[in-house]
């Protein structure tokens, strides 16, 4: 067992008294991210990036990871005592969280929503350790026709898989591309796009756009329903902690299906979000007493929390491997990599061991501290909501700015940022995802270099695509989870045209 | 139909507008790509693509997205009812965006930290109907924070003004 002894000498990277500080700052930004609205895992981290620049890449990637467990644990808090998701994939907590808080089971319900998110993330680094170093292994035989067809995958499925209309997904991945590919090209030196502007030389950086879109948009969006917080108090007692345990644990079916869904949809890149709301769902389907969900169920706490969690750790695992991220917050870790002179992909495995072995290290020691932070100071972060949107907004607001700005010192950025916000806040009314928008301006430069490279090696022919079995199969994958929604429509007209001729009954 | 249904519908902003606003956006944006892509060459060069030669593709796809969606609001602009929101959300939402976007005019003018105690202590006192003194507690208070983190900690500079330089900061 290879991996084992890797793990070991991670844990001994990790483990150093400088790093465990990281990750204790790491899980309290990262609650008080979570818990904030307007400031969530992709754009805490965003705004956080540029201080960690002259740190080592391990100390870096340790405490931003770790930002990211504490988002993942904060948006449980606010969801069970305020009915605000303070994140997108914590809505589904609120179903059965917030009825628990309100029966006065407040305790129980956060306990739950702790314990399933460890376990989740526990399972999810699991399989990031003993499957990473494989999957790794397989793709340094990959070429760049390989690559490119991974790429293409991943961005088909968000066609294929997202619950937004198709045209709307594909609409938002263009213009990331697109916005991607503005400035100098890297290839052949050619200004691209920036016509005569000299601030668009260096291009559109994925941060601001980031800062922008889930930042200043989600501010506005939370003014515009006008929120009051009301909330439920809480003090989690070990004796409430130790029963609840004790009750959760005949739910292990409930946790090893949430956890599988969780793992898969962090892999392909559906998420933690969706992950969450068909974990509710399953669990809901497959209950003796499924009239009980909606009502404050712990299994409605349970499921969504599990598979969130394990989807957004395992969101790192294509990250890592391949240099794929499977989520947002991923996609700006993954630009953290690059920043730092880390190429992510699988020579990460063969070149930068302590790196790799440290943050995987970091993950199991990160959640086991993140449960017991989370569990001793529930009633503190509750007393920050208490504190107006009106005080909150604004403060947000500045560190925004500041986080925008901070990323080259120019003010071009902050203005960047401010039309990112507005079109963030239209995009989220329209329905238009913002994930792919951002996962296609973090990869743009990959994806077309891999293109290049594989069109270079055809001589311009496509047909290297199906040249080989393993291209030929992740291509062909792609290709039909990109007409997926056509075949949504067949058969939505084949309904209709029967539903035509028996109209007149109805 | 109740009189405050009557209400609502009158006072709400319909999705139709603003979606074929960004569709439109979204388009022209294709077109600036597509003309940039032509300009530097889509083809092949002796050394392999060009540089237009990616970003063409994405072009059109992005047209043609965006032109479906453009089309597709277009052919039922009379028949879509969906509402984006109340006349009295988009208020609220523009009582935000009217004081960022002077926050940011405001940056370039007088610098970040005093822009700040400006911003805070406007939404304080027009949003939260906050008195004077809490106001100005944290209209000062938290810019100060931001200062000694930024500055003196992580010895990052923001953008200052001229008060800062009489002060010799």
């Amino acid at each position: 067992m290879e991996e084992i002894g890797n793990l070991m000498h991670g844990f001994g990277v990790a483990l150093t008294l400088a790093n465990i500080g990281f990750m204790f700052v790491g899980i309290v930004l990262g609650v008080l991210i979570g818990v904030l609205p307007g400031l969530g895992g992709a754009n805490g981290i965003a705004i956080l990036l540029p201080l960690t620049f002259s740190m080592n890449p391990t100390s870096a990637i340790i405490m931003l990871s770790c930002i990211y467990w504490g988002a993942l644990f904060g948006g449980a808090i606010t969801s069970i005592l305020f009915n605000i998701p303070g994140e997108p994939w914590s809505v589904a907590t609120t179903f059965d969280g917030h009825p628990m808080a309100q029966q006065g089971k407040a305790a129980q319900a956060l306990t739950a929503a702790f314990t399933s998110s460890f376990v989740g993330a526990l399972f999810a680094v699991l399989l990031i350790t003993f499957l990473a170093p494989l999957l790794a292994k397989f793709a340094l035989k990959f070429g760049p026709a390989e690559f490119f067809a991974v790429q293409l995958l991943t961005f088909s499925s968000f066609v294929g898989m997202s619950k937004e209309p198709p045209a709307k997904t594909l609409a938002a991945m263009m213009l990331g591309f697109a916005l991607a590919a503005v400035g100098m090209d890297t290839v052949t030196g050619t200004l691209r796009m920036t016509y005569g502007v000299p601030a668009l030389l260096k291009g559109f950086d994925f941060l601001i756009a980031v800062i922008g879109l889930f930042g200043i948009g989600e501010i506005l969006l939370t003014m515009e329903e006008g929120l009051a917080f009301k909330g439920q108090s809480a003090r989690i007692s070990s004796r409430a902690v130790w029963n609840t345990w004790g009750d959760i644990l005949k739910y292990w079916k409930t946790f090893l299906r949430s956890t599988a869904i969780g793992c898969w949809m962090g892999i392909t890149p559906g998420g933690a979000t969706p992950a969450s709301f068909m974990s509710y769902g399953m669990a809901r389907r497959m209950s003796k007493h499924p009239e009980r969900f909606g009502k404050g169920e712990i299994q409605g706490v349970i499921a969504p929390e599990t598979a969130a969690h394990a989807a957004g750790t395992s969101a790192l695992l294509p990250m890592l491997t391949l240099g794929i991220p499977g989520s947002p917050t991923a996609a700006v870790l993954l630009g953290g990599l690059l920043i730092w002179g880390l190429q992510p992909g699988p020579m990460l495995f063969v070149e930068q061991k302590d790196f790799v072995w440290g943050l995987i290290a970091s993950m199991y020691l990160g959640n086991i501290m993140g449960l017991l932070v989370v569990l001793t100071t529930v009633p503190w972060w509750a007393a920050i909501l208490r504190i107006p949107f009106s005080v909150i907004a604004p403060v947000i607001i500045v560190i925004c700015a500041i986080g925008a700005y901070t990323v080259h010192s120019a003010m071009f950025d902050v203005v960047l940022m401010l039309v990112f916000g507005v079109l963030g806040y239209l995009f989220k009314k329209l329905r238009y995802p913002l994930a792919p928008l951002v996962l296609a301006l973090v990869l743009g430069d990959m994806a077309e270099a891999s293109f290049r490279q594989a069109m270079l090696l055809s001589q311009g022919s496509l047909a290297i695509f199906w040249s080989n079995p393993l291209v030929g199969s992740i291509a062909g994958l792609a290709m039909l989870m990109l007409l997926w929604p056509l075949w949504g429509i067949v058969k939505r007209s084949l309904v209709r045209r029967e539903g035509g001729a028996f109209g007149e009954v109805k | 139909m109740t009189d405050d249904d009557r209400e609502d519908r009158c006072t709400a902003v319909r999705t139709r507008g603003p979606e074929l606003a960004v569709a439109g956006l979204l388009l022209a944006i294709a077109a600036l790509v597509i003309t940039d892509s032509l300009r530097v060459g889509i083809g092949w060069a002796d050394d392999g693509p060009r540089a237009g030669y990616f970003p063409f593709y994405i072009g059109l796809l992005l047209a043609a997205s965006s032109g479906w969606i453009l089309l597709g609001q277009l052919r039922r602009w009379s028949a879509d009812k969906d509402e984006f929101a109340t006349r009295q959300q988009v208020g609220l939402v523009v009582s935000v965006l009217v004081p960022m976007v002077l926050y940011v005019g405001l940056i370039f003018a007088i610098g970040i930290y005093i822009a700040s105690a400006v911003l805070i202590g406007y939404f304080m006192v027009r949003h939260g109907k906050y008195k004077a003194g809490p106001s100005l507690l944290v209209a000062i208070g938290v810019p100060l924070v931001f200062f000694l983190v930024f500055e003196k900690w992580f010895l990052v500079p923001l953008p200052k003004g001229p008060l800062e330089q009489l002060l010799g900061l």
